[in-house]
């Protein structure tokens, strides 16, 4: 049994052989970040804390369970890039999206009375 | 020139690779099975649908004028006449990463060629798949029917909550059921023998990348949506 990941090659979609421990650790792992993010709720962390405890570990999770479970690390850089560059435009969405919430909180907070 | 053959070096292979791939303009997945690339390329649609419903909710909260309720108190279980926060989504965050274990391992065996194993273990995947829609059936009807939480409506203070919520959880839940009937189809086909006949095992690993995304948008729902 090795425990690191074989390389790359080119023939990866003909049946990638990964020993059942690599996963078994992975799964662990997941479990044991789960736990943690939520504990970070469980000890009422508040604050700058929290978010940055909560974005690290949801990040954390997403690259295991895309490069392990979903062999992410074992592909092409074609595919790799094809897939994870285009979601990057999304913060431009989150950029835009952030200016009209604060505009429409301020016109309901100042113009409607703290309604609507 | 010595100092063009160093940045070529320092480029190195994997650069190239690429370039050599999107120049053969018809075929850059050439050396992925296309059923697998689709799958991604369906994948990276629907990570933009459920960004799409992340931001949403990113901007429906910021510009609630109404108190935000509290998740952890919400989603609160009593347990041994205890309030637990939170420990309905954890025990469907643990049931859904489970999920994800047993179908990777699932994908591992399928191309060991191993029929028994596989089908096995893509049923255990989708028995923890039924697990957490029945916990998240649950979890709607305490909402809906105890606290009177309604898509346009919630008496615990702004009323997108309700929206955001019926609306994230909602379609992620749709997600998750057409995921376990997938793994149903392809495991009885497993069971039957069908990929040993035609000696390729991909479908397994094509169904375990679409059961892995449904896992990994639980990661970004229970960060952004049940913790933040």
């Amino acid at each position: 049994m090795q425990d690191s990941p074989p390389i790359p090659s080119d023939t990866a979609h003909d049946g990638q052989q990964h020993p059942i421990s690599l996963y078994l650790k992975v799964w662990g792992l997941l479990f044991l970040l789960s736990a943690m993010s939520y504990l970070v709720d469980y000890m009422h962390v508040q604050g700058i804390v929290r978010w940055t405890l909560i974005v690290t570990f949801m990040l954390l999770k997403a690259g295991l369970i895309l490069s392990i479970f979903m062999h992410m690390a074992w592909e092409r850089l074609s595919l790799i890039y094809a897939i994870l560059v285009p979601p990057l435009l999304l913060l431009v969405l989150v950029r835009i999206m952030t200016i009209e919430a604060n505009y429409a909180f301020w016109t309901r907070a100042i113009f409607m009375g703290g309604g609507g | 020139m010595a100092r063009e053959i160093t940045n070529r070096e320092v480029i190195g292979p994997t650069l190239r690779e690429i370039s050599a791939d999107w120049s053969a303009d018809q075929e850059v997945f050439r050396h992925t099975h296309w059923g697998k690339a689709m799958m991604w390329i369906f994948l990276l649609s629907d990570t933009f649908i459920f960004s799409c419903f992340l931001t949403g909710y990113m901007t429906m909260r910021a510009s609630a004028v109404l108190p935000w309720p509290n998740t952890a108190e919400v989603f609160a279980l009593n347990i041994g006449g205890q309030d637990i926060p939170l420990v309905l989504i954890a025990i469907m965050t643990f049931a859904l990463i489970s999920s994800s274990g047993t179908m990777a391992m699932a994908v591992n065996f399928g191309y060991r060629r191993d029929r028994r194993k596989t089908a096995t273990l893509m049923l255990l995947t989708a028995l923890f798949g039924l697990t957490f829609l029945s916990m998240q059936a649950f979890e709607w009807s305490k909402l809906i029917f105890e606290e009177g939480v309604r898509p346009w409506y919630n008496p615990m203070g702004a009323p997108q909550f309700g929206a955001s919520f019926f609306m994230i959880t909602g379609f992620h839940g749709l997600h998750v059921t057409c995921g376990v009937i997938l793994l149903l189809i392809i495991a009885s086909k497993v069971a039957r023998g069908h990929y040993d006949r035609t000696g390729d095992y991909s479908a397994v690993e094509i169904a375990g990348l679409y059961w892995h995304f449904v896992d990994l948008v639980w990661v970004f729902i229970f960060a952004f949506f049940y913790l933040w």
